[in-house]
């Protein structure tokens, strides 16, 4: 065992929420962050639309209606407590990062610039309010970039591609990880007091989807075989407007600045499903609509698409119908250079992808596997939550995508991920080094690395009559077509049955490459196993929560049932057995009601 | 369509040299590149290795070199290169595996740039955020789009004859910062750039600017650097 380190944090995943966590660890405890790649590649980047806070830069907002946009928005499955305490602290959030330098688009007074989007609302006139914080279509770039030079200022130590592959935990504690050096193929373990999990997310589970290669669950799967639950894992939002077969995200933004949606039969049909916010809708209800008119045979030429429409003409001959404003109250109007301005990466992806100039063309659209709502257990300062008594395990921790406070419940709204990362990668930083203060380092174990050892081994020493790009398309497909938007207990059982065949295949696999250097074959054949393992518990929760709810709808059961599932579903894996197990939402300010926009 | 793909093949734990294999595989002239490398990897050679995310034009993981100019895999679609395709590592840095070059020295060189905000000046009293007008945010837009994805820098006739040279991402970097009216580091980061292996080694051979897939022209900032080093003015 020649690759040992000691740190007292260690920090898996450098997007933003574990960069975060690494600033704020770094002040008072010794502390690095291992990221699987090179940090500014994380996925945190590619996020597009804003990030959420009732500055009331251009208008009326406060952090009560954020609080009660998300409440709703989570279709009443949010812990109230947590997201008072993300929507409190979302304000300063977004000032921090401007003072670290992040580039916001700015109002004419100087002020940082803030668009509409979905749900996000007034509460007192039900309309949409500005509060989504941007930089272009690039706001999460700029805070990856930001949160990242930050790093490099505060002289952060940095394990670039290196892959976490196991938590180490010692009489109930914390210990440390091992991970493979890419580069090199050697292990490493690192031995530390706390540990924070900060791997973003596992959309790669379904074929359709706006997330990265990278996107493959790893922190949760490990944590699952260590027996940690997971929490609301049914819960998985499909984002309505990914570019028609690829994927690739149009934000939400788009319809912030005005463009609609149009079926194939050339109607615009968001006013029939959300008579109120119509096009800014949340967006389980848009994507619903959209799988609705597809359905009803009004999707474009008969394919499953419709169109999302952004050409000046449409926008302003709309706005005028809805009677839509500027900030300073003149009508809304824009031009082909106002959506170059405000979207020019999507207008970039468009052209690339597609050869469609949305300036004066339509975009094909589908919804898209977007954003887990579900994760591992945490309470609000990042601390892994097992049970339904609040226990936690001293020394681990996690924030980001990956962790499930829960302030997303049911469904996300638009701009609250990066306004979790930001907070929740603070107070998760903070609190590790807390405990790392006062805390001994718990005994590493002599074969630290053995069980990453066997588990390379078997990747290497199977039959060899499974191939890993097949088997994690079958799963793709069958998460998408019968996990996906709308759900039923027959298609559910069958792709939890394909799932656990799939599995089974996967023993077989045998990675051809033996060498060390940059086996990113083993490495993805190891990554499949982390889906499989995801996708099993998605099917699982899915098909156990007899009732719809935000991003989870069922066609045999269509209502929100409050008296039997308003609580948190607990998964985990025991012996190779999944068990169910349940936690209350915590309530305090809103009572359920039924959710119209 | 079939599509014929000769690819640079190097590991450095069997190979001497690096060598080429060639490729006959299925694909839409719509796939991006990525998908087909992805094809290749997935069904005929697992072994092939080369970096990707985002698998959009938004992470900078896949810079490579496409029918000999650098390219994102993900970002180039097969209807832009044709049937006839050869793919090779970037120039200038150590291949480590295949089309994977090591990426530390372009890292190294971002760093020495300061590339954080510089300003010890108090913050606005009542707490807020500083005030930038819509002018100042834009003089520096360009420049907030790099991806790092190093496409610029080694295409660079100065980076490849010495590695010593910052490269025109590290400038982008600093120009960042630099027309940034909020940052007080200009001068700091000015006088790293007036060393020897700073903007001087720039002698405008505009490859930079052809190879950014973000479309950032960089040879226009690197002159706009140069000049406020000549005139020390910022505007
Ligand atoms: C296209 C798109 C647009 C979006 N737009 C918005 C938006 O406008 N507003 C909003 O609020 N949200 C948006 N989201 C959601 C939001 O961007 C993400 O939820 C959030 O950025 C996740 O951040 P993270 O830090 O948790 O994860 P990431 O940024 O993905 O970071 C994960 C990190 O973990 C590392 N990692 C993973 N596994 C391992 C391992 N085994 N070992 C070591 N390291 C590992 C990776 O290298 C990476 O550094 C968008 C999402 C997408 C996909
Ligand atoms: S300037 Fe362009 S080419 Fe150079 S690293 Fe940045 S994005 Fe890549
Ligand atoms: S994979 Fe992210 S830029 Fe190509």
């Amino acid at each position: 065992m020649a690759n040992i380190h000691q740190f007292e944090v260690i920090v898996v995943g450098g997007g933003g929420a574990g960069l975060m966590a690494g600033l704020y660890a770094s002040k008072t405890a010794k502390t690095a962050i291992i990221s699987k790649m090179y940090p500014t590649r994380s996925h945190t980047g590619a996020a597009q639309g804003g990030i959420s806070a009732a500055l009331g830069n251009y208008e009326e907002d406060k952090p009560e209606w954020h609080m009660y946009d998300t409440v709703k928005g989570s279709d009443y499955l949010g812990d109230q407590d947590a997201i008072e305490f993300m929507t409190n602290e979302a304000i300063d959030a977004v000032l921090e990062l401007e003072h670290m330098g992040l580039p916001f688009d700015r109002t004419p007074e100087g002020r940082i610039s803030q668009r509409p989007f979905g749900g996000h609302t007034n509460n007192e006139t039900g309309k949409p309010v500005r509060r989504a914080a941007h930089a272009a279509d690039r706001t999460g770039h700029m805070i990856l970039q930001t949160l990242y030079q930050q790093c490099i200022k505060n002289k952060v130590n940095f394990f670039d591609e290196f892959q976490v592959l196991d938590f180490i935990m010692t009489d109930g504690k914390a210990a440390g990880v091992v991970a493979v050096e890419l580069s090199t193929g050697e292990l490493h373990t690192f031995h530390a007091k706390s540990v924070i999990f900060a791997t973003g997310g596992y959309g790669r589970v379904f074929e359709v989807t706006s997330n990265a290669y990278a996107y493959t669950g790893d922190g949760p799967a490990i944590l699952l075989r260590k027996g940690i639950p997971l929490e609301d894992m049914e819960f998985f939002q499909f984002h309505p407007t990914g570019i028609y077969k690829l994927g690739i995200l149009i934000t939400e933004g788009a319809r912030g600045e005005g463009a609609v949606l149009i079926n194939g039969k050339g109607e615009r049909f968001m006013p029939k499903y959300a008579p109120t916010v119509k096009d800014l809708a949340s967006r389980d209800v848009v994507s619903r609509a959209i799988y609705t008119e597809i359905k009803e045979g009004r999707g474009v030429d008969g394919k499953n698409y419709v169109y999302l429409d952004i050409r000046p003409e449409t926008v302003n001959k709309i706005a005028a119908e809805d009677g839509r404003t500027n900030p300073d109250g003149s009508p809304l109007r824009i031009t082909g250079e106002v959506v170059l301005q405000k979207i020019p990466d999507i207008v970039d992806f468009c052209r690339v992808y597609l050869g469609v100039d949305p300036v004066t063309q339509l975009m094909p659209v589908q919804p898209t596997a977007h954003y887990a709502m579900g994760g591992i257990p945490t309470n609000k300062f990042g601390e892994v939550v097992v049970d339904d008594k609040g226990t936690i395990v001293p020394g681990l921790f996690a924030a980001g995508e990956c962790a499930c406070v829960s302030v997303h419940g049911a469904n996300r709204l638009g701009t609250n991920s990066l306004l979790d990362i930001v907070v929740f990668g603070k107070h998760a930083g903070l609190k590790a080094a807390e405990y790392a203060a006062s805390a001994e380092f718990a005994k590493m174990p002599e074969d630290a690395e053995s069980a990453s050892r066997s588990e390379f081994d078997a990747l290497r020493g199977g039959a060899g009559n499974a191939n890993v790009y097949d088997l994690s398309n079958e799963m793709k497909n069958v998460m998408f077509a019968d996990v996906g938007i709308y759900r039923n207990e027959k298609d559910m059982q069958s792709a939890l049955e394909k799932v656990r065949e799939l599995q089974k295949r996967f023993k077989d696999v045998k990675v051809g490459d033996t060498g060390k250097i940059f086996n990113t074959e083993l490495l993805n054949a190891w990554e499949l196993g982390n889906l499989l393992d995801i996708a099993e518990v998605v099917a699982a929760s899915a098909l156990n929560r007899k009732e719809s709810r935000g991003g989870h709808s069922r066609e045999d059961f269509p209502d929100r049932d409050d008296a039997n599932w308003l609580k948190h579903t607990l998964i985990t894996k025991k012996n190779g057995k999944l068990e169910i197990s349940y936690k209350p939402v915590v309530i305090t300010k809103h009572q359920p009601k039924p959710r119209i926009y | 369509m079939e599509v014929t793909v000769k690819i640079f093949r190097y590991n450095p734990e069997q190979d001497k040299r690096g060598h080429y294999e060639t490729y006959k595989v299925e694909a839409d002239e719509n796939d991006r590149v990525l998908d087909v490398l992805e094809l290749i990897k997935g069904h005929t050679d697992g072994s092939l290795a080369f970096r990707r995310s985002c698998a959009h034009g938004v992470c900078g993981s896949d810079a490579m070199r496409i029918n000999g100019r650098n390219h994102l895999a993900c970002k180039t679609l097969i209807r832009d290169v044709g049937a006839n395709i050869t793919i090779e590592p970037l120039l200038g840095l150590k291949v480590a595996k295949d089309l994977i070059v090591d990426m530390d020295p372009f890292f190294d060189n971002y760093k020495k740039m300061l590339p954080y905000m510089i300003n010890d000046s108090p913050l606005p009293a009542d707490g807020k955020e500083r005030l930038q007008s819509p002018e100042q945010r834009a003089r520096f837009d360009e420049s907030t789009k790099c991806i790092m994805c190093a496409a610029c820098t080694t295409s660079c006739p100065s980076f490849w004859a010495s590695d010593e040279y910052y490269g025109p991402a590290a400038i982008i970097a600093a120009h960042r910062f630099i027309f940034d009216s909020r940052d007080e580091g200009a001068s700091e980061r000015l006088q790293v750039l007036s060393e020897t292996d700073g903007v001087a080694r720039c002698h405008t051979a505009f490859n930079c600017t052809n190879a950014c897939p973000r479309d950032i022209h960089i040879t226009q900032a690197i002159g706009e650097v140069k000049l406020a080093m000549v005139t020390g003015k910022l505007d």
